[in-house]
């Protein structure tokens, strides 16, 4: 999945709506790495187990020998290296159609329904505005004033869930106006709100099709599959095509990257329902309406819901994101601090987005299982609850009225909090990385020089045919010929592309990263799973690092590095580590109590506990949590692109900014798409058959749940 | 018997596989399971079984896991659809019939009892037992009380508004059954209904079972792998094995008269005292005249109950059949060799 | 669920609804400075102000022109100004849909004009609104500690005897040579390989990088050239100082990959929407037609935005309130 925030916890979350299918897969790589392990112990030489014939390892070095031979030769020769702004046919070709699109603006029969489309949207957002964001004319102020939305919200947070998240909503609603932000974090929750809904409209049908019908799942699975391969800014360029920049466009794109989390949830829930189930409907002669209506769907509801949660985490980032396309909310102010290079200017807002998730993801929850207590007789007693809601109401209806009267109501007085809170960490950022910066340079040029130029050379050097060769044959070898089909497609694509030479800049770039991201997710993973103080320190960090928009971090970041590859890299890290830290940590922690006791009574030392235990135990773990962090860092190419690590994500930056390069730029985006497909294909298949849903959504982690 | 059966079975078959309908009525067909399954691939679930239920019956199919017998009462009611033969239930033939009219006989005419339960877990006890009045698009109100009735006659009362994770294993197949009865059905078909419970609860709902069947006097088609079960509900007991009739007979007639070896293999262990009759252990009389003024028991008594008359009387007891008629006797031997043994084994 | 989740909901319907009504009838300060709005649009001396898409462009030194202009529509005219944070090539898209009407900075697209200017081949949907007044000025920089201790390095024919001096880790071996943002007017890397320089192009990614960039190879007497412009408040700070490449002569930047010149100084341009600027009678439209003012008072703004990290709204109320006369002119 790439873009801006998966979770790891999505598969502990699912399983909660009642998921055999996951679990078993689950214990089936456990099984696998116990026996391995087992085995290992006795000999170091006897046969790997279960598929794997031979090491496979021995081929593939085999065969980089060979690449190597034959690229000590030919170095430098047919790399399809394209200088300054050349462009291949094809380029040309996208550029004729998207201008051929913008001409039939009026006439074109997809233009004039996405025009439509957009319309509507922009309408909508447009209205929401107006009512609670900026001022709609005559007035000088919203329709309804902070007070009223801040109280009516509280409100909500209380009738549907607890007084707890009432405070929540309480509060992050006084920090939006607090800090200054009161507009844009309207303008944040009216893009989430519509499109959550719509994802809802339509996924949720989607869902239950794929979930009862398998030749509708064949179709819709595949779909699914690529959305959630293409990095988010990869969708943007299309997208301002047919929707136009604003509004309508970041609805579009945020269900577009929120809408399959809820249609895999959601089938799956349907999926899981036991067979029994539905035999006990048929044998009381039910219909197929009726076994949808009372038996499926009711007991596919929590994982739904799940799902739904999922969604809107989802949304919330991707519509922080559609502020590249004009898209209102609180990434307008972030983008703004970047472009003035001013940390503490993003940061504000980038806190806020993450209050934000906390506070949708807290409700959300809290308010699926209120359902549950209320009908389980839990709870308060009605008649209290009542009360409250009434008294509740009483006050939402002054403070509604209040709003609409009065100024002190209906706008928040800046007391400049917000600029001066701002202005302290800019500076601390400031001097920070004005110290750091040596130390940093040194690192990057270590790193750069020690494995990133050799890699890069090593591959984006070779000819174009001999990589393609290199690349088929290790996909071969390491994943069979399940890797071997798509992987040629994807690479036979590439070349057809055009952007070869950047593609294997981008892979370089991806392959230090990803190993990066795993020398950290191993080290600090296994540190949390074995010290609860430590995992306790650390998981906030990871999920505040997983909700701020990426964006908010490249400024210190390109402070300490320069506009480089490597500050591409660190920017990748930082998004894609917090999720192979947490599977790895996950995994770790799941090793059995029995298993480590054993191993510390048979005299283990603590490395030989982690090395010989825990590492292979969590195998499952590992492969998934490298595979993510390939797909996530992946996800990051385009936003390395706009600090100077060149190459593919480069060209999109360079396509959706400049016209007449707007048909290299979706050359390039679709070359990431099919690198990710190549790299998440042979990933899996080298692993084994991964677990279903590969893909897993930004769930805030509550602990003791 | 068979125009008034409750149930008629006949030539019933179900191969799984691609081309299971071709197989019926070729050598193939004839092939023992593992044969079939390395040949072509198939799969024998069920093989030519044939058999009818009386109405007010209690029909026990008894056999191992694997033995087919969870296939044979889905194909009762096509939860499994038949690769042959023909189920008529009260005179209606299933087999030919269409989804809508085989949704109705679902509806009205037979209901099931599952071994997990299946209960919705996001229904309460009521809603769980008005389920299938609710499927058949009963109103609101008149699903409820008929339900309220229901859980009363299961003994359920006052869990109505509990949800079923909050009852034990043995009140969630209260609510099971009550769920089952709601319909007022025909013929329940029970598919092993509680072997997911513990020994002590199980007997209890066994008994729950055989007072009901005298309360609401259902036909009943019972599951079961437990031999133990078989012997105390049925009044017909089938064995199967590999998906085929190994015997039908009443409960006494399997202990004493085993077919083939399967079956004295299996009830070998069985407390024959328990179930034997005196029909099984009595010899033809020497003389009509033998015993006279001796103590009468009817054939159908139970070994063990017979017992102590049997041994409080010196000299033979006589036995009568249905009609009064005098058909044999029994002595003391007779019936401590039924005990005797059964306590050497 | 349905106890606790659609009643409360449907009361809250209720709710609002009847705190809407109420206050339609009510006193209150809202009330009486919607009335004076009111009164204020209908009696602009007879002059209407449509609503104004202002395309603000990734760079600091437009964002002040942009607020400076908008904010004397909103004060004065009573305009109803939207600012949108977009990139160039997508703000003359915006024209065509109705998204963009102004687009307050622009350093000359050639390409954009020929899709978009009826006289130069274009749909139509832009319109020329003459110059703004700023004079954008493109070159090749280095940080001027490097200017002084190096003053030969000002000439481009002695760039190769320093290209060593520029390597990182990023530039292959040759020379670094810092570019900017991809969606700014660059035609580096043909001149570097027209010139023969031993140098590769490595782009910043932006205005703030690029700055970053610079502040920082003059902090620490980093080697750096690369790409930049004024207007820029961060002259101000540190007084980049350019390379002499051959100059520009008429031309010879009109086939990208051959140039071998150096940047044109431009007059920037204002760009209008010809369906908005086509209103006859709008105060917004007359004002965005004179706005003019020179490359010191943008200075001025931008760096109230940049360096004092004021808001751009505050930082153009700031500006305007110090220049009653020359904002009077606009009006006029």
């Amino acid at each position: 999945m790439t873009s801006h925030s998966q979770r790891s916890d999505g598969p502990r979350r699912q399983s909660d709506g009642n998921a055999p299918e996951a679990s078993r897969d689950g214990q089936a790589g456990q099984a696998g790495a116990r026996v391995r392990f087992v085995r290992r112990g006795r000999a170091e030489d006897a046969p790997p187990l279960r598929d794997d014939p031979a090491p496979r390892w021995q081929p593939a070095l085999l065969i980089l020998l060979l690449w190597f031979l034959v690229w000590m030769a030919t170095k430098g020769s047919d790399t399809l290296a394209l200088q300054g702004r050349d462009q291949t046919g094809i380029m040309h070709a996208l550029n004729d159609f998207r201008d051929s699109m913008l001409r039939g603006r009026d006439t074109n029969p997809v233009m004039r329904l996405s025009g439509t489309i957009a319309d509507g949207f922009r309408g909508l957002v447009a209205w929401l505005q107006r009512l609670i964001s900026i001022p709609a004319a005559p007035r000088p102020v919203p329709e309804i004033g902070w007070l009223g939305v801040t109280v009516v919200a509280t409100w909500i947070g209380y009738a549907v869930a607890n007084w707890r998240i009432a405070l929540l909503v309480l509060g992050t609603f006084v920090s939006y106006g607090a800090f200054g932000y009161w507009s844009d974090s309207m303008d944040l929750l009216i893009i989430v709100g519509i499109s959550v809904l719509v994802c809802v409209l339509i996924g949720v049908p989607l869902g239950i099709l794929a979930g009862t019908s398998r030749r509708a799942n064949a179709v819709i699975e595949p779909v699914l599959d690529l959305l959630q391969t293409m990095p988010t800014f990869v969708y943007l360029l299309p997208i301002v095509l047919f929707f136009g920049i604003g509004s309508a466009s970041a609805v579009v794109a945020t269900v577009l990257y929120a809408a399959p989390p809820l249609i895999r949830i959601a089938a799956h829930g349907i999926r899981s329902v036991p067979p029994t189930m539905l035999e006990v409907g048929q044998s009381l002669g039910q219909t197929r309406a009726q076994q949808l209506r009372k038996i499926q769907i009711p007991m596919a509801k929590r994982t739904i819901i799940v799902g739904l949660n999922q969604t809107t985490m989802a949304a919330l980032s991707m519509a922080t994101i559609a502020s590249f396309v004009d898209g209102p909310g609180l990434g307008k102010p972030v983008l703004a601090g970047l472009r003035i290079n001013d940390v503490g200017t993003a940061l504000i807002p980038g806190l806020l987005i993450v209050a934000t998730a906390i506070m949708l993801d807290r409700a959300t929850t809290a308010a699926s299982e209120r359902a549950d207590v209320i009908a389980r007789g839990g709870g308060l007693p009605a008649r209290v609850h009542r009360g409250i809601l009434l008294g509740g109401a009483v006050v939402t209806l002054g403070a509604l009225y209040l709003s609409r009267l009065m100024f002190w109501a209906a706008q928040f007085t800046d007391h400049g909090w917000g600029r001066r809170l701002a202005e302290v960490t800019d500076h601390a950022v400031d001097s920070a990385t004005a110290a750091m910066s040596p130390i940093t340079s040194g690192i990057k040029d270590g790193i750069s020089y020690a494995f990133l130029n050799p890699l890069q050379d090593f591959i984006a050097e070779s000819p174009w045919w001999l990589a393609f060769a290199g690349i088929a044959a290790l996909a071969f070898v390491l994943g069979g010929w399940r890797a071997l089909a798509p992987a040629v497609v994807c690479l036979a694509g590439m070349r057809a592309l055009g952007e070869w030479h950047n593609a294997m800049i981008t892979l370089a770039m991806t392959l230090v990263a990803t190993v990066m991201c795993m020398a950290l997710a191993v080290v600090i993973g296994v540190a949390m799973a074995r010290r609860g103080s430590v995992d306790l320190a650390i998981r906030p960090i990871l999920d505040a690092g997983q909700t701020i928009p990426a964006f908010v971090y490249l400024v210190p970041v390109l402070a300490l590095f320069g506009p480089s590859r490597f500050t591409g890299i660190v920017a990748a890290l930082a998004y894609a580590a917090p999720v192979s830290i947490k599977l790895v940590a996950d995994g770790v922690k799941g090793v059995s109590a029995t298993t480590m006791e054993a191993a510390r009574a048979s005299g283990a030392s603590r490395m030989q506990q982690i090395r010989l235990v825990q590492l292979p135990m969590a195998r499952s773990a590992l492969v998934l949590a490298t595979n993510q962090g390939l797909l996530f860092v992946l996800a990051m190419a385009v936003i390395a692109g706009m600090v100077g690590a060149g190459a593919l994500g480069y060209e999109v930056v360079l396509g959706s900014s400049r016209s007449e390069e707007w048909g290299k730029g979706a050359a390039a985006g679709m070359t990431i798409v099919l690198l990710g497909i190549l790299l998440d294909r042979i990933a899996r298949r080298a692993a084994g058959p991964a677990p279903e849903g590969t893909r897993w959504f930004p769930v805030l982690r509550r602990r003791g749940h | 018997m068979t125009t008034d059966s409750a149930l008629k079975v006949r030539g019933l078959w179900k191969i799984f596989g691609p081309k299971a309908e071709r197989l019926i009525g070729t050598p193939d067909a004839a092939l023992s399971r593992k044969d079939l399954q390395a040949k072509s691939g198939h799969v024998i679930g069920v093989r030519d079984v044939s058999f009818d239920v009386a109405p007010g019956e209690v029909f026990v199919v008894m056999g191992l896991s694997g033995s087919g017998k969870s296939t044979l009462v889905r194909l009762l009611t096509r939860l499994i659809e038949p690769t042959a033969g023909s189920v008529h239930l009260d005179g209606i033939d299933l087999t030919g019939m269409d989804e809508n009219a085989l949704r109705e006989v679902r509806r009205r005419k037979v209901s099931m009892v599952f071994q997990h339960f299946g209960l919705l877990p996001h229904r309460k006890v009521i809603d769980n037992v008005g389920f299938g009045l609710e499927v058949r698009g009963e109103g609101k109100t008149a699903r409820r009380v008929r339900a309220q009735d229901m859980i009363d006659l299961v003994g359920l009362s006052g869990y109505e508004q509990n949800f079923p994770d909050q009852l034990s294993g043995g009140m969630q197949q209260r609510v099971g059954l009550a769920r089952a009865l709601a319909g007022d059905p025909a013929v329940l078909m029970f598919d092993e209904p509680f072997s997911a419970l513990d020994p002590l609860i199980r007997r209890d709902m066994q008994k729950e079972v055989i007072r009901l069947h005298h309360e609401v006097g259902k036909t009943m088609v019972f599951i079961t792998h437990d031999l133990d079960e078989a012997l105390k509900l049925g009044d017909r007991i089938l064995i199967m094995r590999d998906g085929e009739i190994v015997q039908i007979g009443p409960p006494d007639e399997i202990i004493a008269a085993p077919a083939d070896d399967y079956v004295k293999d299996f009830v070998a262990d069985v407390n024959k005292s328990h179930v034997l009759t005196l029909r099984w252990v009595m010899r033809p009389p020497d003389s009509p005249d033998e015993g006279v003024g001796a103590p009468t028991l009817p054939q159908s008594t139970i070994v063990r109950e017979a017992a102590r008359t049997v041994l409080a009387h010196q000299g033979v007891v006589r036995v009568v059949d249905a009609d009064d008629k005098f058909v044999g006797v029994v002595d003391d031997e007779d019936i401590l060799r039924v005990v005797v043994a059964e306590q050497d084994a | 669920m349905k106890v606790t989740t659609t009643r409360p909901l449907g009361a809250l319907a209720a709710v609002a609804a009847v705190a809407l009504v109420a206050t339609a009838c009510g006193g209150g300060d809202i009330k009486k400075a919607e009335a004076s709005n009111s009164a204020a649009s209908s009696s602009a001396a007879g002059k209407k102000c449509a609503t104004i898409n202002m395309a603000v462009n990734p760079w600091v030194s437009y964002e002040a022109s942009a607020y400076v202009v908008g904010e004397v529509a909103k004060t004065k005219l009573g305009c109803q100004v939207n600012y949108k944070e977009l990139k160039e090539d997508v703000s003359w898209q915006g024209f065509g849909t109705g998204e963009v009407d102004v687009v307050i900075e622009d350093w000359g697209h050639p390409d954009l004009e020929k899709k978009f200017m009826k006289d130069k081949g274009g749909d139509g949907s832009a319109i020329a609104g003459g110059p703004n007044g700023n004079k954008g000025i493109i070159h090749w920089y280095v940080p001027p500690w490097l200017a002084t201790e190096h003053p030969d390095i000002l000439d481009y024919q002695n760039l190769n005897k320093y290209a060593d001096q520029f390597k990182t880790s990023e530039s292959g071996g040759k020379g670094q040579f810092l570019g900017s943002d991809p969606s700014y007017v660059q035609f580096d890397e043909a001149i570097i390989s027209n010139l023969k320089l031993n140098f590769k192009v490595v782009f910043s990614g932006g205005e703030a990088a690029s700055l970053e960039a610079f502040k920082k190879a003059e902090a620490n007497k980093e080697w750096l050239i690369g790409y930049f412009w004024e207007p820029q408040y961060l002259f101000a700070d540190v007084p980049l100082k350019a390379v002499k490449l051959p100059p520009f002569t008429a031309g010879c930047q009109d086939d990208p990959a051959k140039v071998a010149c150096d940047y044109p100084d431009t007059i920037l341009q204002k760009v209008f929407s010809s369906k908005w600027a086509g209103q006859a009678d709008d105060a917004g439209v007359a004002l965005m037609k004179k706005f003019q003012w020179d490359n010191e008072d943008q200075n001025v703004v931008a760096k109230y935005i940049a360096v004092d990290k004021m808001k751009p709204e505050d930082a153009a109320k700031k500006w305007i309130d110090a220049n009653p006369d020359k904002v009077n002119a606009w009006l006029s």
